[in-house]
């Protein structure tokens, strides 16, 4: 998941859970029934789940730009030096 | 959010948090109820007043209690318990309480009874101080909230009083 997709998801994951909560405490105060709240309250949590924990398709529309493969090869890693690696060799 | 863990440990934590919040409401909800329970207790009958073998007194009474407690549930209420207490003074202790029947309520509608039961449990003295004595009837109920605090009150009925005579 990318960037953009990671924010979205915090977002819609706070959201929907305090709107669940919101309706379920609404409904189940109108209807004076503590099963009804909590029966409510699960399925948007249910629903939340669906929406934000798999890695739908729309999270990824802002991939990131790696770096291009010719472009890094202009820039070498620095080589690291045979006489320690070798003393660290011996040491095991 | 960077993975399928992380998101799932995210929403699960923040779920919870959110119900201990819905519950925390659904139990100050509880404070917009107006309540008026009421409740009678008549004396039938005295069935025996004797003094035991080893010297405490012991009553065994008949009671008629009505009582409508409808007012005391809400639609966070799980059950009601309550219960009859005599409360008399004797010299040795200022404050006795007896407790001579209880019952527990699962609904509103068995809130409303009237019922003729002999004491459940048995009505004892730290003594021989029962013969005349005046006490009061107090009729106490705890309600316990499906989330919440259980909070407890009472109706007080003075004005009972025992035979001066053992039977």
């Amino acid at each position: 998941m990318d960037w953009q997709g990671q924010k979205l998801v915090e977002q819609l994951m706070q959201i929907l859970l305090v709107i669940s909560g919101v309706v379920a405490l609404v409904v189940g105060y109108t209807t004076e029934s503590f099963r009804t709240m909590m029966l409510i309250y699960a399925g948007g949590v249910v629903l939340t789940t669906l929406v934000t924990v798999p890695n739908w398709p729309f999270y990824n529309l802002h991939p990131l730009k790696w770096l291009d493969p010719s472009e890094a090869e202009k820039h070498p890693k620095p080589q690291v030096v045979p006489a320690a690696s070798k003393k660290k060799v011996s040491k095991k | 959010m960077h993975t399928f863990g992380y998101r799932a440990n995210a929403l699960l934590t923040f779920a919870i948090t959110a119900l201990a919040f819905i519950c925390a409401i659904a139990s100050f909800s509880d404070k917009f109820s107006n309540q008026n329970p009421s409740a009678e207790i008549q004396i039938l009958n005295i069935n025996r007043f004797k003094k035991q073998s080893h010297g405490n007194d012991e009553v065994s009474l008949t009671l008629d209690i009505s009582a409508d407690l409808q007012s005391l549930f809400t639609w966070n209420t799980k059950q009601v318990f309550v219960f009859v207490a005599a409360e008399y003074e004797t010299p040795k202790n200022s404050l006795n309480q007896v407790s001579l029947w209880d019952a527990i309520i699962p609904a509103k509608e068995d809130a409303k009874f009237r019922i003729q039961v002999s004491n459940k449990y048995r009505f004892i003295d730290q003594g021989q101080n029962l013969r005349g004595k005046e006490f009061n009837l107090t009729l106490h109920w705890h309600v316990m909230p499906k989330t919440g605090k259980m909070f407890a009150d009472k109706i007080v009925m003075p004005g009972y009083s025992l035979p001066d005579a053992y039977r």
